[in-house]
């Protein structure tokens, strides 16, 4: 260890281990914090409910802006210029969906999860079965991505220390994410994304200010250098270098386009997280926090994403790492005076340990909100049906969830092993183009339609999630291209990558025909709970 | 464990999330109301009557003028809102795609069509989160918060 910190080459791998080894103390300081209190259910789940809307705000914040973002979308304005700016532009414009038609009423009408609000005027059974099924699978999509990543990250930081370190690092990860979860409960990993974001917007502000200190506050001048930087030209600032090809591509970004601005609002991870708030109020001024920082910080990774084609270079990033992903980590590098001085490997060294965080909070954040219904919806609901005749108690739900985040740690790791190589961005993408086909279509019918049925809602979330995980295997991402998941063989029928144009239109529609098909005598009083509750909060928990 | 977890609902009762909520101040239910049970599970519910009495007090707040207006304001204003900036989007993302020719027309030194319209996105995001929150905390918050206290009133 003494030599390999010695050795110069590695000097910013042992600065950006130490930056880490602190961060993970301190979050293991607040896990153990949190962990002393009594653990009630709401404190497991909710952390309390006594979140002030500026925390809740930086803890969404953190639970969304995740190495995809800070590293994925860089990297693609870095290499494809315009076309990387729909993720940025897709992933804010998103959040008026949440703010508007999602976050109050959410936080009226249930109480820990998504299938609260989903079965407060259904048939419970079906309905929890459905909705807990979905929100564990969405959770597990985007866990992946975010795992690979972490994966990636250490591959470039270590250098090409190829397949054991990548390995292990997925495993850490994990097994972190299982002691915030397990340990902490929902405190522990709201405060770890307060921290998370603090540090990320730290980093990614004072990499702006360098690029503008570079550039003399032209931004002008940037866009042209970052123009001849990438080798193309005016065309790196127009559309069409990335999805102007065939119509398959252009269909693949318009449906990109869709699952971005649809998929937030049916993400577990961020609906819980309106949980951690006593009133509709404080969710509504939550999200309007995190809307500001969001907004910031992706106006932000614009100009690092130009900033790194200027300074560094497209093709000297797209050597370094062909997704482009590392294209933040070197303009630090560059920014900090380059390859071997010292205010380059501090600031590659930093970036390094804030990208790294941000993973592990993400990571945190989602096992957190699937444990979360493995317990509250599928186990409260199977046992109630079992030989225990009364409700699972609160106490048993929060024993079964420290179980359930390692259960889920454990099949994450898994999968993460076996899908390493995979792009970061892309696979977020996945898990967006899912929630919005499965979990969205289901929400808004059970807010605002009064006709909506149980087995409408089943239909709605079964007949968004198949189409969306069939259209995926039957993709050319898994099948039939050499980057694919199996490139041996092509059994691909599906030609887009992103399924969400099909899927989420067949996710409204089947909860609409499942509704109409098969009427069920209305309940006119539930509905007019779920209005009344929803608007004005009355009886909301 | 579980011998010890059935023989304390009392100690649950202490930590139930009711009493945290309680101490944001908003409002003061009566401390003797049972804690209302895990989101609406109907077949758990003890009494019919007290079933059906809760039934109809949604029933009739939601006939009421205070509540359509609440209702009113809010439907008046997200859901056009949410119909325009959706299509101002879909036009952004599909203009891409069909109209590079356009996109790419240059405005104002390096800056062209595409890059003013992300830019505008980012900012129409900004100025409706402003709009929305204000036309909430105008028009509905005070409304919706007196109806909750009446409504809970009504329950007991």
């Amino acid at each position: 260890m003494v030599r390999y910190l010695a050795d110069p080459a590695n000097e910013h791998q042992g600065l950006a281990l130490v930056l880490f080894t602190i961060f993970v103390s301190v979050t293991l300081a607040i896990t153990a914090w949190a962990g002393r209190r009594r653990s009630s259910s709401v404190e497991f789940f909710a952390g309390g409910r006594l979140f002030s809307p500026m925390e809740n705000g930086f803890a969404i914040a953190g639970d969304y802006m995740s190495a995809a973002s800070f590293l994925g979308i860089s990297g693609l304005i870095a290499l494809f210029g315009y076309d990387g700016l729909l993720y940025s532009v897709g992933f804010l414009v998103a959040w008026l969906v949440v703010l508007m038609l999602v976050a109050e009423l959410v936080r009226n009408c249930g109480r820990y999860t998504l299938a609260d609000v989903l079965s407060a005027r259904m048939r419970q059974r079906p309905v929890r079965i459905a909705a807990g099924t979905s929100s564990v699978i969405v959770s597990v999509l985007y866990l992946v991505a975010q795992m690979v990543g972490a994966s990636s990250l250490v591959a470039l930081l270590l250098g090409g220390q190829g397949g054991a370190s990548r390995t292990w690092t997925v495993i850490g990860v994990g097994g972190l994410m299982v002691v915030y979860v397990s340990f902490g409960g929902m405190r522990a990993t709201t405060w770890i994304q307060i921290v998370k974001t603090v540090l990320l917007m730290g980093g990614t502000i004072t990499l702006v200010v360098l690029v503008l200190i570079r550039f003399h506050g032209d931004l002008n001048g940037l866009l042209r250098s970052a123009a001849a930087g990438s080798g193309h030209g005016s065309a790196f600032l127009a559309p069409g270098l990335k999805y102007g090809g065939s119509w398959t591509s252009k269909l693949d970004f318009i449906s990109l386009g869709i699952a971005l601005v649809l998929g937030t609002a049916g993400l577990p991870h961020i609906l819980s997280r309106f949980y951690t708030v006593p009133t509709a109020r404080s969710a509504r001024r939550s999200v309007v926090w995190a809307i500001g920082l969001i907004g910031s910080f992706y106006l932000m990774t614009i100009v690092l994403g130009f900033g790194a084609a200027a300074v560094v270079g497209s093709d000297a990033v797209r050597t370094s790492n062909a997704a482009g992903n590392t294209a933040v980590p070197l303009l630090a590098q560059d920014l900090g005076g380059g390859a071997g001085s010292t205010g380059g490997t501090v600031l590659f060294a930093v970036v390094g340990a804030v990208a790294f965080a941000t993973i592990l909070a993400v990571v945190a954040g989602i096992t957190l909100a699937s444990s979360a219904s493995v317990a509250h919806d599928l186990y409260a609901t199977l046992r109630r049906s079992g030989k225990h005749a009364g409700p699972a108690s609160g106490n048993d739900e929060v024993r079964v969830a420290r179980f359930a985040a390692v259960g889920i740690g454990a099949v994450a790791i898994a999968l993460s092993l076996f899908a390493q190589g995979q792009n970061i961005a892309f696979l977020v993408g996945l898990a967006f183009a899912v929630a919005a086909s499965a979990n969205l279509p289901a929400l808004l019918f059970s807010l605002f339609w009064p006709r909506f049925t149980t087995r409408g809602t089943v239909c709605a979330i079964y007949g968004g999630l198949i189409p969306a995980l069939l259209l995926v295997v039957l993709s050319p991402v898994v099948s039939g291209r050499p980057d694919a998941l199996f490139p041996g063989v092509d059994f691909h029928l599906f030609p887009l990558e992103n399924p969400g144009l099909v899927s989420i239109p067949l996710g409204f529609l089947a909860g609409w025909l499942g509704t109409v098909l098969f009427p069920e005598p209305g309940d006119g009083a539930k509905f007019a709970e779920t209005e009344v509750r929803s608007l004005t909060g009355a009886g909301a928990v | 464990m579980d011998k010890h977890d059935g023989g304390d609902p009392g100690a649950l009762r202490v930590d139930d999330p009711w009493y945290d909520a309680l101490a944001a101040g908003l409002w003061v239910p009566d401390p003797t109301t049972p804690a209302p049970s895990p989101v609406p599970a109907p077949s758990a519910a003890p009494v019919a009557g007290a079933e059906q009495d809760r039934a109809a007090v949604y029933l009739e707040v939601q006939q009421s003028a205070a509540f359509q207006e609440v209702r009113g304001q809010y439907r008046r204003f997200a859901f056009p809102a949410v119909a325009a900036f959706l299509a101002w989007y879909l036009l952004y993302v599909v203009a891409a795609t069909v109209a590079p020719g356009l996109m790419s027309r240059p405005v104002a030194g390096e800056l062209n069509v595409a890059m003013v319209a992300g830019l505008a996105q980012f900012a129409t995001t900004f100025l409706l989160t402003w709009a929305y929150s204000r036309h909430a905390r105008l028009r509905r918050d005070r409304a919706a918060l007196d109806l909750r206290w009446d409504t809970q009133e009504r329950m007991r």
